[in-house]
């Protein structure tokens, strides 16, 4: 983390800025006040939600790259939900948006899941590839059958201003601050309880752990692999109906493609993942540490034109450090371990004990299953 | 409202297609050595924008090509290094480390356009070579002769890429060391060295592409490469890690590219239903990933990394 901060200062002293008004000016951004408090939790939200689905598809043994279509598949089929019942009451429409979105998500994440378990796909390549089909769907729907179709409305790629019923609440006190915030800690905790405490949560350990073993211990190694993904892709769902009902246009809107709509959330959401250990509760602090950095950066952009591109990569760098720095870790703790502490629990267990598996580890033979 | 079914149109598309696929192409290559020594670089996407951006950028300063392609390289080389290291020597996961890559590939580039360039500038790029006589045979030599040297290079370098893989004593190493290090080890064939070479000619050959892809439309754009390069990581599964199956994936999404293009500047798909159009290549993908997944063996050391104290 050092590192990639000192090659921050470095990129900022190339732009031409100084460093330390750079950081000053970044962390003033996100957690100066109330306001910029409110702000960075709301831009938390996405990664945390997005960030505990990662720690389920990683631990499980797959690598979940499709945070971005997952997403973009919540928020339409939260969208649909709220435009088919705009006048269910507030009570009951605001959770089945959520749902909405959660299916939406969690089916989008299951096909990969399918493709992987029952075909022998690359779950990174066919994630990846269902962020491109997802994008352009998005890009076609709000062109054609979700488009704003009020007149005189502005020809960009947006719906209507939907159902006011499915408006996430706005939390007391004066900021911009919403429900969504509950909802994402929430669902983190449901992720630890579903990943720690459960036996669900143990067979899709195990699966990620040694699919090998698991499938002769007699685990259906290919049903975890699609629920870990449709898990992981309904946290996501969440996060792109969060980002609609919570947004302040309370729109579906592309700005400028997809990526303009979830703020590249499915990729920053698994560099919380990381930077949290895989772990959905400290997820929480390192998604909102994350989030700090995009607000700050925006800070960046207005006092020293620094454009706010610069946390992207970034966060390239801090994946690169810490996947590197992984190994490194196994072996101090292990060292530590000989040592005779001994004093850590197994569900807890610190990230590199059930780091995720290579990505081609949960190899799957014809006559696995069952 | 035009006609596709013409002669001039398909023989247009055709050429367009052979242009096209060529970013696949380089990339696909370059991956495919990299796999076949066991190592996965993910991060194909990111290298070829930090390549098209140098090609581009310099190419924008000095007005030369040739200089903006030995940028490239370049900038190729250095990635490369910094993958080899993290993957060789820290041992980090593949498969993470290369998001690492493309993130930061997609986050630098667009930072240092926004910055020098600002408003997208055109570039004047390589320029059509005709191949003598052979440019002259009608239609024919429309669709294979009339191409910028980065075409010709990448479908020269298949036969001597099948050649390296299989007829040389370094290729046999790549092999050896992606399909059981352990072994290949015993016999003297050092792993990390063998596995540091084709890193960096993938790299190189990833960012050759990026290059190739900025001097062809003659301008850079921030994530230029739209998924370019994981559908090349694709196509090394679908060509089966071998060359003239990754040439034929190639040109397989080239001319499905340029179709694409082709219905939409004809004016036959336009507006929204363009998008559903665009979603072709990513689906075709995931359907040929599905059929061929099963198929082919990938190297047995793919993506694990070799640590002698182990």
């Amino acid at each position: 983390m050092l590192v990639a901060l000192s090659l921050g200062a470095v990129m900022l002293l190339t732009l031409g800025a100084n460093p330390i008004t750079g950081y000053a000016a970044l962390i003033d951004g996100a957690f100066g006040g109330w306001d910029e408090l409110a702000d960075t939790s709301i831009k938390a939200m996405p990664l945390l939600l997005v960030g505990v689905g990662i720690c389920i598809a990683f631990r499980a043994g797959v690598i979940n790259i499709g945070g971005e279509g997952q997403i973009i598949a919540g928020a339409i089929a939260s969208t649909v939900v709220a435009l088919v019942l705009p006048d269910v009451s507030r009570i009951l429409l605001v959770p089945l948006v959520l749902v909405g979105g959660a299916i939406g998500g969690g089916l989008w994440g299951a096909i990969p899941g399918v493709l992987k378990a029952y075909a022998g796909v690359n779950e990174i390549l066919s994630t990846i590839m269902m962020n491109l089909v997802a994008a352009q769907f998005l890009s076609f729907l709000l062109q054609d059958l979700l488009t704003d179709k009020a007149s005189g409305a502005i020809k960009i790629q947006q719906t209507e201003r939907l159902s006011a019923n499915a408006d996430l609440p706005l939390l007391p006190g004066d900021t911009r601050l919403h429900l969504g915030v509950m909802i994402a800690i929430l669902i983190a905790v449901l992720g630890h309880i579903l990943l720690f405490r459960s036996a669900l949560g143990v067979r899709l350990r195990a699966v990620g752990h040694n699919a090998d073993a698991s499938r002769y211990a007699g685990m259906p190694v290919k049903k975890s692999i699609v629920q870990a993904l449709a898990f992981s892709g309904a946290c996501a769902g969440v996060a792109g109906a969060v980002l609609v009902f919570g947004s302040e246009s309370h729109r579906l809107i592309a700005e400028g493609g997809a990526s303009g709509f979830t703020q590249s959330a499915g990729f920053n959401g698994i560099v919380a993942a990381l930077f949290g250990g895989l772990s959905p509760l400290a997820v929480v602090p390192a998604s909102f540490f994350f989030g700090g950095m995009l607000t700050g950066g925006i800070s960046l952009q207005q006092e020293l034109q620094v454009p706010a591109a610069l946390i992207v990569a970034l966060n390239g760098i801090v994946v690169l450090f810490v996947v590197g720095s992984l190994k490194l870790q196994t072996r101090l703790r292990s060292w530590a371990q000989e040592a005779g502490s001994g004093s850590l629990r197994g569900s807890e267990s610190p990230p590199s004990d059930h780091a995720p598996q290579p990505a081609d580890s949960v190899a799957i033979s014809e006559d696995s299953d069952g | 409202m035009g006609d596709f079914f013409t002669v001039s149109v398909l023989v247009a598309t055709l050429a367009s297609g052979i242009r096209l696929a060529t970013p696949f192409l380089l990339a696909g290559l370059g991956e495919t050595i990299g796999q076949r020594s066991g190592v996965l670089n993910l991060g194909v996407e990111g290298v070829m924008l930090l390549g098209a951006f140098s090609a581009y950028y310099i190419t924008l300063e000095t007005g030369s090509a040739v200089y903006g392609i030995l940028g490239a390289i370049v900038v190729g080389l250095l990635i490369g290094l910094a993958y080899a290291f993290i993957t060789l020597i820290m041992q980090a996961q593949q498969g993470i480390s290369g998001i690492g890559i493309y993130l930061f590939g997609l986050g630098f580039t667009d930072l240092l356009f926004q910055k020098n360039v600002g408003t997208p500038k055109p570039i004047r790029g390589l320029g059509e070579v005709n191949i003598p006589l052979l440019s002259d045979i009608p239609k024919v030599g429309e669709i294979f002769f009339q191409h910028s040297l980065p075409v010709y290079f990448a479908f020269a370098l298949v036969p001597l890429v099948w050649f390296m893989i299989n007829k040389t004593t370094f290729g046999l190493n790549i092999r050896a060391v992606g399909e059981t290090p352990e072994a290949a080890d015993t016999l003297g064939v050092s792993v990390n060295r063998t596995r540091l070479a084709t890193i960096l000619i993938g790299s190189t050959m990833a960012s050759l592409a990026g290059a190739a892809l900025a001097l062809e439309v003659g301008i850079f754009q921030q994530n230029l490469t739209s998924g370019q390069g994981f559908i090349a990581i694709a196509l090394v599964y679908f060509g089966a890690w071998r060359s003239y199956g990754v040439m034929l994936g190639a040109l397989l999404f080239g001319i499905v590219q340029a179709t694409v293009l082709q219905l939409k500047t004809l004016g036959i798909v336009e507006g929204a239903n363009s998008s559903l159009l665009a979603m072709a290549p990513a689906v075709l993908t995931i359907v040929v990933l599905a059929i061929v997944s099963r198929r082919v063996a990938a190297p047995g050391a793919l993506t694990r990394p070799f640590d002698r104290a182990a």
